[in-house]
């Protein structure tokens, strides 16, 4: 059987390719020669064809982001989002650390494609150590021409900056990202004015994935539809799978879009820990729905994880389904690829509950609802896993959910008031089992 | 008692400015040096960097106090963090946390009277696959148990 394909981990564990004579030996820097002889709109439409999605959370289609960018934009910035804080999700340390070079080659293709002449790396305060393996390989990459007044002496510039967060998690949300850039408070914007028009500084501004921007040499070097080809209907390439939680090898795992879920528990990931029963799966970090365990037969791609008819419709309050438009019931998503497995013996309540006091923990304070409603959902929560709750908790957990999604600026309430919904969804009776009988 | 940056750290910041459009970008990066400078960003750092980028004090303090890496009082020389996270959670976060707690004679939150370690129980560390994940300073210890956390601090102590 042939090597299975590995893109952006394909130098993990390897040493040499780390520094930039040995990524240039394996072909690094070849993608970004021949982006420089091609026109940016011609970058820009092979991207679309490929039907690279954001890897970050959204899923949306990055050639069609980087489309939105206006005609007559004079300047323009990429900014890169490593500040990777979805639990669940731990890509971006190992990306960043093993093959540092891939992301400044995928960030400047983009860059050309999309008319920026500066990228910001905003890397999450925490990854001292990548940051380090970051700024220097930024430094080779300038000594060697790759960046600076002239990239390969074209006479196009093109800086990179890295920029070091400090710890929110509000941070990787990109409007709010570009607030924390701009050396203030990380308060998510209001959009529109969508960042792709008036972003970092006032100006166009594209935020993008670490493992979105990393695909990009291939795309570059391979051609749009081998990429496409190597994932499913309209999801293409690979993706990372962050496998944590109850597994026998949890890790990184770089795999074909459309993997069913089942498979990468059983076989890529050596089955359950010490060989105990599936209860459930968050299938792409904490903000996303939890999956019962006859529901993990799913394909992972963002549209079959949306829209898998054996997946359960969330629902708003027992025989409800909550939509996310008229028609269109809440499964789950695929999220930041954060895959956590929870095995037979493990307290949904809890886990819940911890999930709550995080989202409470980074709520920004800016929209009521979500100040409040995370705070509130925490509280309830955690007194019900310590077989504390009362009467109608299970109600007011559901109207405190309602109330937040869809009416806060940034897509945090969306991702308290999401899990807090699937979880009394799925595992109803372990709430209601924590409430003490009246005596 | 107002605080000043030394010259060198004043010398990385001219540096640090110069990459941004604008001065108040370099605001991060002006506290990161601050806590490294003074140990904190006390109100007095706050007032240092503002004083450096022409900024506001009261927009400084705004932003150190958003952010949880800044140690608006300062902390022992291990900042031993654990992560209780979900992933970590479920490989023993909690068992490890409650293990230092008792190691340390303290609770999470705390500083030992000897100003050697402080204990925080912190959010995810994106290091999910290696639970449970223990940052000390800058340092990761992946894949830890109680007993290894409680290895960990008497090496540091040891230090």
């Amino acid at each position: 059987m042939p090597e299975p394909t590995k893109i952006v981990t394909q130098h993990f564990g390897n040493e040499a390719a780390k520094t930039l004579d040995g990524y240039e030996r394996s072909g690094g820097y070849r993608a970004l020669r021949k982006a420089i002889q091609t026109h940016p709109a011609t970058l820009t439409d092979e991207v679309k064809k490929s039907a690279l999605r954001g890897r970050g959370g959204a899923g949306f289609s990055t050639g069609m982001k980087w489309g939105f960018i206006p005609k007559d934009a004079k300047t323009v910035y990429l900014v890169v989002n490593a500040d990777e804080g979805e639990p669940g999700t731990f890509k971006d340390r190992w990306l960043i650390y093993w093959d540092p070079h891939l992301l400044i080659e995928g960030s400047i293709i983009s860059a050309r494609a999309i008319g920026a002449s500066h990228i910001f790396v905003y890397v999450r305060g925490e990854l001292v150590r990548e940051y380090g393996v970051l700024s220097r390989a930024v430094e080779q990459a300038y000594a060697r021409g790759y960046l600076g007044k002239s990239v390969l002496g074209t006479g196009w510039s093109c800086d990179m900056v890295v920029h070091r967060g400090a710890g929110a998690y509000i941070c990787g949300e990109e409007t709010a990202m570009l607030n924390s850039l701009e050396g203030k408070r990380g308060w998510p914007r209001l959009k529109p004015p969508f960042p792709a028009v008036k972003g970092l500084f006032g100006q166009p501004t594209i935020v993008n994935n670490v493992e979105t921007l990393m695909n990009v040499p291939y795309i570059v070097e391979h051609g749009a539809e081998a990429f496409a080809n190597l994932g499913c209907k309209g999801n293409g390439g690979l993706r990372i799978l962050c496998v944590s939680g109850h597994v026998e090898r949890p890790g990184i795992y770089e795999l074909p879009m459309g993997v069913p879920l089942l498979q990468v528990i059983e076989r890529d990931c050596g089955g359950m820990l010490h060989g105990r029963k599936l209860k459930g799966v968050i299938p792409g970090g904490s903000s996303m729905p939890i999956l019962l365990a006859d529901e993990c037969d799913v394909p992972m791609d963002f549209d079959s994880l949306m829209t898998w008819p054996k997946i359960r419709p969330v629902e708003s309050r027992p025989g409800v389904p909550f939509e996310l438009a008229p028609g269109r019931p809440l499964r789950t998503m695929g999220g930041s690829g954060g895959v956590v497995v929870m095995d037979e013996t493990t307290d949904m309540v809890a886990v819940c509950a911890r999930i709550m006091r995080f989202y409470a923990h980074e709520s920004c304070g800016q929209c009521t609802p979500c100040r409040e409603g995370t705070g509130w959902m925490a509280r309830v929560c955690t007194r019900l896993a310590e077989g504390q709750g009362r009467p109608g908790d299970l109600e007011l957990l559901d109207s405190i959910a309602v109330g937040i999604a869809g009416n806060t600026i940034c897509p945090l309430g969306e991702a308290a008031a999401w899990p807090m919904m699937a979880f009394l969804t799925k595992f109803r009776e372990e709430f209601a089992a924590r409430i003490p009988k009246a005596a | 008692m107002p605080l000043e940056l030394s010259p060198s750290a004043r010398e990385k910041l001219r540096a640090i400015v110069a990459r941004y459009p604008d001065k108040m970008a370099a605001c991060l990066p002006a506290l990161h040096l601050a806590q490294q400078e003074f140990g904190t960003t006390s109100v007095e750092a706050c007032n240092a960097v503002a004083t450096e980028l022409a900024l506001p004090p009261a927009h400084v303090w705004g932003v150190a106090t958003f952010y949880t890496m800044y140690n608006k009082q300062a902390v022992g020389k291990y900042h031993v963090q654990v992560c209780t996270n979900v992933s970590c959670m479920l490989r023993g976060g909690y068992e490890v946390l409650r293990r230092l707690e008792n190691v340390l004679g303290l609770r999470a939150g705390e500083t030992t009277a000897d100003k050697k370690f402080t204990l925080s129980e912190v959010e995810c560390l994106a290091s999910c696959g290696t639970a449970v994940c223990i940052q000390v300073n800058e340092e990761y210890s992946e894949s830890m148990d109680p007993a290894k956390a409680e290895r960990l601090i008497e090496e540091l102590r040891r230090a």
